[in-house]
């Protein structure tokens, strides 16, 4: 595939999840920007935004870990953020910052600068909508033709309705998906939660809506589900027990996929091996 | 439908500032604590209509005692002890499905952070310790190495709460696909950490 000539820098927070356990998400990620002609520079020495934990039980944390990351963030211009609940983190504080001067001359004697007020903080989705597919599109042709998948956004990327997106995502897998010969099946989980935390905390809760997700997608007639959260993604790898578990991709890993056209390495991290489905679609080699 | 309500209930918008009557208070026990929870959630939980519109829809009500609703109801009865005591602040993952569904643009998981928040400080039994373990493990991660260790975290979530057989091969299939690394990836700046949870009463 012919590259752009030249890389725009895009600053980019990873998280913790796509730093370790689903590095798949970040390497996908890398290898599709590029191809779209971005290259994604990490913010340097990025912390954890705090989860769900802090916000739980620890609400100074919960407002102070996503505050240094902004603090090092770029006054303005653009950060690209995978994980959709570090998403809703970095935005909720930028905009209980905006709105509180109080918390705002804390955040200044805390961390040194101002807090960066006009810096847009972009999830994945929003990113990708914004952006001229046209020549990855014609070069990706139908990459991905007969795959039938049940595109997966989880609950973080839609809520709270209090904050809406900057940028609209509405159905961006589907429609993006489809540009690329795979078939969008509807189905009614596509902005349920997976249960984060409790997938790792309390397995016993999960594990039912997990695989009533999962039966539900079967049923619609989906072969795999693409999530557009790392965090769906580990839950519904590792909390399906129902029989057969169908593949699970991170959205990354498809449009990383139908860019390449090569192997990738990274389908081996899987739990649910998806490079049988693949291949009998002839999508893989 | 949209077009009316972005006028007077748009979400997130809190009624009092659209003119809308005041909720009737139907008690006043824990006056005060009632008082900071309004302030410190910027959220009317008074104008709950007690619809259930949030129970209906939360994704784990079926492992919850109460569900969002009943626990709204007893802060509107100024029940406050039973709201800091139960299974329901613990289990909820704040997801925001219940405020997107209230008609009342009730942001109901601030409430249910600031509950288990003050269900800590006041040292009030938790119903479900586990999930209170594993978000101690999770901070505890995050203040020695400014990020999460998740090895680390199960290992010694596994430790706390005894439960060593239990789930045994979901950590050994992560093991073999490598998603769990053996070395915590750590920032360069531990100081920053030291500061952020020296400053509070509920340290990890």
């Amino acid at each position: 595939m012919t590259r752009e000539p030249s890389y725009q820098e895009l600053a980019f927070f990873p998280g913790c999840t796509l730093a370790t356990s689903a590095k798949e998400n970040y390497q996908s990620l890398v290898t599709f920007c590029e191809q779209v002609g971005y290259r994604l520079s990490e913010l340097p020495d990025w912390n954890c935004c705090g989860s769900s934990s802090a916000h739980s039980i620890h609400g100074e944390a919960a407002l102070q870990l996503p505050a240094r990351n902004l603090a090092l963030a770029p006054k303005r211009g653009t950060l690209l953020v995978a994980c959709p609940s570090c998403y809703l983190r970095l935005r909720q504080t930028q905009t209980l910052l905006l709105r509180d001067p109080e918390l705002s001359s804390r955040f200044q004697s805390t961390w040194g600068v101002s807090p960066p007020h006009e810096l847009e903080i972009l999830p994945f989705l929003s990113f990708l909508s914004s952006l001229d597919l046209h020549s990855f599109f014609s070069e990706a042709g139908k990459a991905l033709h007969g795959l039938r998948c049940a595109p997966y956004y989880g609950c973080m990327l839609a809520r709270p309705a209090a904050m809406p997106v900057s940028r609209p995502m509405g159905q961006v897998m589907e429609k993006v998906l489809s540009r690329l010969g795979a078939d969008s099946c509807r189905w009614g989980h596509a902005t349920k939660c997976c249960g984060t935390f409790l997938a790792a905390a309390k397995p016993d809760i999960v594990t039912p809506r997990i695989n009533a997700m999962m039966d539900e997608a079967v049923r619609a007639g989906a072969e795999c589900i693409v999530t557009a959260c790392s965090m769906c993604h580990f839950s519904l790898e590792l909390r399906a027990t129902r029989t057969p578990r169908i593949p699970v991709f991170h959205f990354s890993e498809l449009l990383s996929l139908a860019a390449a056209r090569e192997p990738q390495n990274w389908f081996k991290r899987h739990l649910v091996d998806p490079v049988p489905l693949l291949r009998s679609k002839g999508l893989l080699s | 439908m949209q077009k009316n309500s972005k006028k007077k209930y748009a979400p997130g918008r809190d009624r009092s500032e659209v003119g809308q009557p005041e909720a009737l208070r139907l008690g006043r026990e824990g006056g005060s604590f009632l008082e900071e929870l309004r302030e410190a959630t910027r959220t009317e939980f008074r104008h709950c209509l007690q619809c259930r519109s949030c129970s209906g829809g939360c994704p784990f009500v079926e492992a919850m005692d109460l569900g969002p609703s009943k626990v709204l109801r007893l802060l509107q009865l100024g029940l406050r002890d039973q709201a800091l005591q139960n299974s329901t602040i613990w289990i909820c993952v704040g997801c925001h499905t219940c405020d997107g569904n209230c008609p009342m643009a009730i942001n109901i998981p601030a409430v249910m952070d600031f509950l288990r928040q003050k269900a800590l400080q006041r040292g009030v039994p938790v119903p479900e310790p586990d999930i209170l373990n594993f978000h101690r493990e999770v901070l505890s991660s995050v203040a020695k190495y400014g990020r999460t260790h998740k090895l680390e975290i199960m290992l010694r979530y596994k430790v706390r709460t005894g439960t060593w057989f239990e789930d045994l091969d979901a950590g050994i299939r992560m093991l073999a696909k490598r998603k769990l690394d053996l070395l915590p990836s750590k920032i360069q700046d531990p100081e920053a950490m030291r500061r952020i949870f020296a400053s509070t009463e509920v340290g990890p």
